[in-house]
């Protein structure tokens, strides 16, 4: 712990950072704590340009005058900021692995475990440019542990269609115009409290650009994991949609047992030009902590689409079992006239879980359209609060909106809550809201076993059918995964 | 196949059931006939292991196996099914999946690999003709906006994928048409073979006289008063159940 203060400090005295360069620190992890010198560590570590490390200075003040936000339907002892260590890196990946023999066997391991389909084995090794089998799956990794990216594939395949898809390190390295250009456009610094902070404090996540006209050769996706102990996660992840292009983003996460909180606090932008179609999906399964909700990690996330263009649309699908404390809404503001936003969401609570999930809608353009369906599960002692906004402009002329939220309870001491805002300014907008609140019932479970299904394949059954208009929207690989970790997170919730 | 010996049970303290008995061995179709209230479903529910029950006395030997230790997917793998009276729907659960499902947890239970995907689809188009249902309706949701008869038409095709050496229908004639009262008893017929028993719970005789029984019992009060052959129902339909009331006390005395 000395040894890393004594860093930041040599550091700091040296004024290294003024180079922009640093090539000489042994510490892959900064102290706990929270200033301007720890902002500047960060980002001499990652030798960003000068203008980055002001931009996260500036967002720093603007936090610093920030409260935390209250409104949640969410319970949790305060977080000490000071007591967070912000930057870590993963010791194999100093220099970035140029094949699979120099990743780290541990962080493979890892990867194997939580199942990921390991045709990665090969995609890692196509960093070195090899031949790609081709087969059924199509999907690009940029994997990133703890705070940095340590394998990015499909480079070339991405590459020869134009379509950057890169660490937001690399993206502020190699293509500083578009990151000046878009990055805190959509999510500003001064957006809310923990999109503040991880403007000040990101360490890493992925950038995609997609050029006009292009559709993206492949599905993308990252894997996020939370590794070292006391680290903070602060990803940030950027999306370019030029006109006329398409792209479809998957992003899934889990986490390893640990005892005390972890904060997440990542910012996702995107933006769609004309006629530009994005598609992002997440399977969040984060740490949720034990039984007791001891341990989990506290998921804070900020994730905005801009339908920026004409014509574009923008659909988030989500499928959110992990966390201890959930507090997310992925949300679209329809600038362009004809633009499309979608919301497909499956949370699931159970232990001690909470989540506070839901969207915004922003209807700006005429003619813009929007569709919400959200569909909430909470077991146990789980604790699950929908809360959405629809919010139509007056300049949103024949806006239209459909939400649909849906709860489903599993025993009698969880808890699902709705928060619907409806705020319309346009006499000719057309809204419709339908909300449901249901029980398994011990028909449909009696019926089941009946049929011979065990308690938990008639749970998982049951579920899954509750959940099938969500997951009919994910990617086909992506959407078996989530049935599986549907079926897990669900295990021993009855009786 | 199946031996019930004085068999209590009971509902909140309630009796419902005050001491079958009730033997009914392979290859045999019984009916069991009685006025509302006797107890006809309870008896059908506890022999699929329906829980709300408190069952207080007796047993059920299942293929030399005590039927009520048994979970009610156990019993469903050891071949028991229950035709509902009211089938259940489960939204967004196609009924092949489910289907499906139900036939490899058999298997499993059972030590076999699961059922190769293009077999099922065969054996669920040749039985689903059976039937009259089409695999259209088989892909919706668990009787899904199914009507009345659909549902029952839909049970039956499940009784015949899933080819159980027990199968006790609850019900499964009421409230249907002439035409889909010849799909269910044609089902029944379908299916009965000298490996299999079948109970058939019903209030009319218009079933029985398409699917006639080897035995009807009359059950009033928790007890089975009376046991008699196929004509029984005739004597039934031209008394009404206004006779048992002696029958009972006999039985008593």
């Amino acid at each position: 712990m000395a040894a890393h203060e004594e860093d930041v400090e040599t550091l700091v005295a040296e004024r290294e950072y003024e180079a922009g360069f640093v090539t000489d620190l042994e510490s892959d992890t900064v102290a706990p704590g929270l200033n301007e010198d720890v902002i500047r560590f960060i980002s001499a570590k990652k030798s960003e340009p000068d203008w980055m490390l002001e931009w996260r200075l500036e967002a720093f003040r603007q936090w610093q005058q920030m409260p935390m936000p209250k409104w949640p339907h969410l319970h949790y002892a305060p977080i000490d900021f000071q007591k967070i260590s912000y930057y870590s890196a993963p010791k194999s990946a100093k220099d970035k692995p140029k094949s699979l023999d120099e990743v780290d066997p541990k962080l493979l391991e890892t990867y194997e475990k939580l199942g990921i389909p390991l045709r990665e084995q090969e995609m890692l090794a196509g960093v070195e440019g090899a031949e790609y089998p081709s087969t059924s799956s199509n999907v690009a990794v940029d994997a990133v542990f703890d705070s940095v990216s340590v394998a990015t594939t499909f480079k070339q395949k991405l590459a020869d269609a134009g379509v950057i898809f890169c660490s937001i390190s690399e993206a502020i390295q190699e293509y500083p115009e578009l990151i000046r250009k878009h990055l805190g456009t959509v999510v500003p610094r001064g957006d809310n409290f923990f999109a503040g902070l991880n403007a000040a404090v990101f360490t890493d996540g992925s950038f995609v650009y997609i050029p006009e006209g292009v559709t993206c050769p492949m599905e993308l996706s990252t894997y996020f994991r939370i590794n070292a102990e006391n680290t903070g996660q602060f990803e940030r992840t950027l999306i370019v949609a030029e006109k006329g292009s398409h792209v479809s983003y998957l992003e899934g996460c889990t986490a390893p047992q640990r005892d005390e909180n972890q904060l997440h606090a990542a910012v996702v932008e995107l933006v769609a030009e004309d006629d530009a179609e994005i598609k992002y999906s997440t399977v969040q399964n984060w740490y949720p902590g034990d039984e007791n909700g001891r341990g989990g990690i506290y998921n804070f996330v900020t994730k905005r689409g801009d339908c920026r263009g004409d014509r574009s649309k923008i659909s988030w699908t989500q499928v959110e079992t992990g966390s201890a404390i959930t507090w997310k809404y992925p949300s679209c503001v329809l600038n362009g006239d004809d633009s499309v936003g979608e919301f497909y969401s499956v949370a699931v609570t159970r232990g001690m879980q909470q989540a506070d999930t839901g969207t915004k809608m922003i209807h700006v353009g005429k003619n813009t359209k929007s569709t919400i369906i959200a569909k909430g599960i909470s077991a146990a002692r789980g604790e699950q609060s929908y809360r959405g906004l629809v919010k139509i402009l007056p300049s949103a002329v024949n806006a239209r909106n459909f939400t649909q939220c849906d709860s489903l309870l599993i025993g009698d001491k969880c808890g699902a809550h709705t928060f619907p805002y409806v705020e319309s300014k346009n006499s000719t907008a057309k809204l419709e809201h339908e909300a449901t609140t249901s029980k398994i019932g011990e028909d449909q479970m009696f019926y089941c076993q009946q049929r011979g299904l065990s308690e938990e394949d008639a749970v998982s059954l049951i579920v899954n059918g509750f959940c099938k208009d969500v997951f009919k929207e994910l990617p086909m690989e992506f959407a078996v995964e989530a049935q599986k970790l549907l079926n897990v997170t669900l295990e021993n919730a009855v009786g | 196949m199946i031996s019930i010996k004085n068999l209590h049970a009971e509902v909140e303290g309630k009796p419902i059931l005050r001491g079958i008995d009730l033997e009914i061995p392979d290859g045999e179709v019984h009916a069991i006939m009685g006025p509302n209230g006797s107890g006809k479903s309870t008896l059908a529910s506890i022999l699929a292991g329906r829980e709300e029950y408190e069952i207080t006395e007796g047993s059920v030997i299942y293929k030399d196996k005590e039927l009520l230790e048994l979970g009610a997917d156990e019993r469903a793998c050891e071949g028991v099914f229950l035709g509902f009276q009211y089938p259940v729907e489960i939204p967004g659960v196609s009924n092949l999946y489910l289907l499906r499902a139900a036939l490899n947890a058999r298997r499993k239970y059972r030590g076999e690999p699961e059922i190769d995907a293009v077999d099922f689809m065969q054996m669920a188009q040749e039985k689903i003709a059976h039937v009259g249902m089409s695999m259209e309706m088989a892909k919706r949701g668990v009787n899904e906006d199914f009507s009345g008869g659909e549902k029952k038409r839909n049970e039956i095709f499940q009784m015949l994928m899933l080819e159980p050496s027990l199968a006790v229908l609850d019900e499964t004639d009421s409230g249907l048409d002439i035409d889909a009262l010849k799909v269910v008893s044609d089902g029944i017929n379908r299916l009965r073979s000298p490996e299999r028993s079948v109970v058939l719970v019903t209030h009319y005789k218009r079933l029985l006289e398409h699917c006639v029984p080897d035995r009807i019992h009359v059950l009033y009060q928790g007890r089975i008063v009376r046991s008699g052959g196929p004509e029984l129902a005739d004597t039934l339909e031209a008394e009404g159940y206004a006779n048992l009331e002696t029958d009972e006390a006999a039985t008593a005395s």
